[in-house]
């Protein structure tokens, strides 16, 4: 049995559940449907372990699945390589303690069928993003993932949500259409739509302004999806309106996947990076990081605050990646893979705080830690790791893009990170203060620790932040050096396909 | 138009829809059955196939049109046909890959020619059809209660 | 060459329509423009000079045929298309409900 064959599995398994839960929702009691969805995620979560192995084991660093047999660059073909296992190694952990946190979390809402249906679709639509080999196809399986994250955040219909929604749904179609527009002028230059035969036709013909401006439009779509500053203002908004488990999968996997993953991967492998877009990169991305931590800095609302900052350590990543240096790309993906697990570990905590006291207003809460040791426990662990304290994961990152910009001379941006991370802690020092220490209010003296389910997620979360740091010693290292590889091979991306679809 | 939604429109109107509505519906058959010959398939065919229950609609009112498809049986129906795309795209499976085509291909040109490319068309149509009547049905079912109130 | 710059003209159209009217039913018309110039520049990418319909027919001998890919490309863009906009439709039909008016200034709850 060959190991590529289990790269259609990321895509089979999230459709077949999807349909499946949309079928049999209505017939069945509602500890099926949780075991079903917990199980699903599951098979996911080991199968994309087991790809980590399987890249090991192969000849070529690169795993390629044609799909209905047909060859690149006549049909589309699937790719394994380093990058595709590190997200798919973070979402479908992240989707898999998501989905096992709400399980006790949509009591509060009401259709549980519908939720999962979507939940499925959006992560058949970042899993099938991840793994394949053509650019229409990644446009195809981007609409899924947003489209079904439009509908997920406005799941609630209140009126904020609805809002909230809508102008979610406008500019990320507008960024859609960017994209689009970005494809067609390629295909309609290179006449095929394979990555890696498009790599190989860009670097023989001769263009002059095509690859320029189709950057631009990029740069454009895919930073709407990132949600990079001067293309942002939609996150706080969608991202504190959504339920608790929404909002920790949209920004802790999804702008990770919709925006900065196709953008690297075009930008790398397909374009070959070039020294204006390092620094657009890196501008946006010093840009990001202050902005969005002074704007958090006068938020009240928790997951607005949350919301804010996920924006600013976006920045880092995309500053640690425009720097183009190994030690740069290798903390950027570092701290992608951290700021999923971080992120979504601290809207887990909201949801928690939400479901046991119904608000999500700093000022109305204090002195939390007696009545929820675990969510206050674990929200701790989180702010020490997004504030950049050893030995928390958070720090090692933050140091290394630090050091990559020095390394560099850019030592400008280097202070501007510096900055950030110490603007970052005063933001959480302020969360500790009002949520969890301080007085109990008498009108929460009932309330109660979230349910086991809730905690085994948070927990989990907590642990993988407290080891993440370990991720650098030289047994681990390879899952982390591999992913950057293939970022610095550039177009040699091409050359890999190429040989492993011939043999 | 339309004065109510309850009681549809005219006796014109109504005499007319009754003679079309099984032709239009038995165009987009046409169209969905012969995708791998001529121009259209599955999405163009599946969109004629909801365009004749939405114009049953328009003429009778909402209730004739729910007692011919309802609510829950356009939901079954829409998962269900997902399904079936997806079990013909994993029947490729066994002939080596994912979405192989592994029916016999038969003389071009025929009607049972192409593998399972009609099989998916028939798939599609299906999942088209039903989810633009059941948005349709929504869109409308919510209107009407919003007049109620 | 003109016509690919009037498929951008009428995407600039629709861009101003989705940025500057304030009813949100216009809005959405504006991003259905967009659509509908997305689609026509990709579907115009695959003209080649003389051809004809890319289909096979039975006893007839084929030449020039226009480009395929494009067209399927298209037709997926416009199921994506239909998708938001029946997302878009039935929650400007929701927001209509919950807040009593279609106008983008005043529908305003979620501020800083």
């Amino acid at each position: 049995m060959l190991t590529q064959n289990i790269i259609p599995l990321f895509v089979i398994i999230p459709l077949f559940s999807a349909f499946f839960i949309s079928f049999i929702g209505r017939f069945v009691k509602k500890t099926f449907i949780n075991a079903f969805c917990c199980f699903s995620t599951a098979a996911l979560l080991f199968f994309s372990a087991f790809s980590i192995s399987a890249l090991k084991a192969s000849a070529t660093s690169v795993l390629v699945y044609t799909i209905g047999g047909w060859k690149p660059p006549y049909g589309i073909c699937l790719v394994l390589d380093g990058l595709s296992v590190l997200m798919l190694v973070t979402v479908n952990l992240v989707a898999f303690l998501v989905c096992v946190y709400s399980v006790s979390y949509m009591e509060k809402y009401t259709d549980r069928t519908k939720f999962f249906t979507l939940f499925f679709l959006m992560l058949c639509g970042m899993n099938g993003l991840v793994v394949t080999g053509d650019l229409f196809n990644l446009f195809v399986f981007l609409e899924i993932a947003s489209i079904s994250s439009y509908a997920l955040v406005a799941f609630g219909t209140e009126a904020e949500e609805l809002e909230a929604s809508f102008k979610y749904a406008i500019m990320g179609s507008v960024a859609s259409s960017f994209i689009f527009i970005g494809i067609a002028f390629l295909y309609g230059f290179t006449s095929t739509l394979n990555m890696a035969d498009m790599a190989r036709v860009i670097s023989e013909k001769p263009q002059m302004w095509l690859v320029p401006f189709v950057s631009v439009l990029f740069l454009m779509g895919f930073g709407l999806k990132a949600a990079l500053v001067p293309f942002h203002a939609w996150l706080p908004d969608a991202h504190s309106s959504a339920p608790a488990s929404i909002s920790a999968m949209l920004s802790g996997v999804l702008i990770k996947t919709l925006g900065i993953y196709a953008m690297i991967r075009i930008f790398f492998n397909i374009f070959g990076i070039t020294q204006a877009l390092q620094s657009a990169l890196m501008f946006l991305g010093a840009l990001s990081m202050l902005v969005a931590v002074i704007l958090a800095l006068s938020q009240w609302d928790l997951k607005r605050l949350l919301a804010y900052h996920s924006i600013s350590q976006v920045g880092y990543v995309v500053l640690g990646l425009g720097l183009g240096t190994p030690l740069g790309i290798l903390g950027g993906l570092f701290h992608l893979f951290n700021h999923s697990v971080f992120k979504s570990l601290l809207f887990l905590n909201s949801g928690a705080i939400d479901y046991a006291v119904g608000t999500r207003d700093l000022k109305e809460m204090s002195g939390l830690r007696k009545k929820m040791p675990v969510t206050a426990a674990t929200n701790f662990i989180a702010s020490m790791s997004i504030a950049g304290i050893p030995p928390f994961n958070g720090f090692f990152s933050k140091l290394l893009i630090i050091f990559a910009c020095i390394e560099k001379g850019y030592i400008g941006y280097a202070l501007a990170a510096v900055a950030a991370s110490i603007l970052t802690l005063a933001s959480f020092m302020k969360v500790q203060k009002f949520a969890f220490l301080g007085e109990l209010k008498e009108k929460y003296a009932e309330v109660k620790e979230a349910p086991l389910a809730m905690q085994f997620s948070m927990v989990c979360l907590a642990l993988v932040c407290i080891f993440g740091g370990l991720l650098l010693l030289p047994i681990f290292k390879p899952f982390l050096t591999s992913a950057a590889d293939v970022l610095l091979a550039g177009r040699g991306y091409a050359g890999g396909v190429f040989k492993a679809v011939l043999r | 138009m339309i004065d109510s939604p309850d009681k549809g429109m005219s006796l014109i109107v109504k005499t007319v829809t009754r003679l079309t509505v099984g032709l239009i519906l038995l165009f987009g058959i046409y169209i969905v059955l012969h995708g791998h010959l001529s121009p259209g398939g599955g999405f163009a065919g599946g969109v004629i196939i909801a365009l004749s229950f939405v114009h049953l609609m328009l003429a009778f009112g909402k209730d004739v049109a729910v007692s011919k498809i309802s609510k829950n049986f356009a939901s079954n129906l829409e998962s269900l046909s997902a399904l079936m795309f997806l079990a013909i795209a994993l029947l490729g499976f066994f002939g080596g890959s994912f979405f192989l085509n592994i029916l016999g291909k038969g003389v071009p040109f025929k009607l049972f020619s192409a593998g399972t490319i009609p099989l998916s068309n028939v798939a599609i149509s299906l999942k088209v059809g039903v989810g633009l009547f059941a948005i349709f049905l929504a869109l409308v079912v919510l209107e009407g209660a919003e007049k109620e109130k | 060459m003109t016509l690919y710059l009037l498929c951008l003209i009428l995407f600039c159209i629709g861009l101003y329509g989705v940025l500057r009217k304030r009813n949100i039913v216009k809005i959405i018309i504006g991003l259905g423009i967009i659509e509908y110039a997305m689609n026509l520049f990709f579907v115009l990418l695959g003209y080649r000079y003389h051809g004809r319909a890319p289909i096979y027919a039975q006893n007839q001998q084929i030449l020039d045929m226009v480009d395929p890919l494009p067209q399927a490309l298209v037709l997926t863009s416009i199921v994506i298309g239909l998708g938001v906009t029946a997302l878009v439709i039935s929650m400007a039909i929701r927001i209509y409900e919950k807040y009593g008016t279609f106008d983008i200034t005043k529908i305003k709850r979620l501020k800083g």
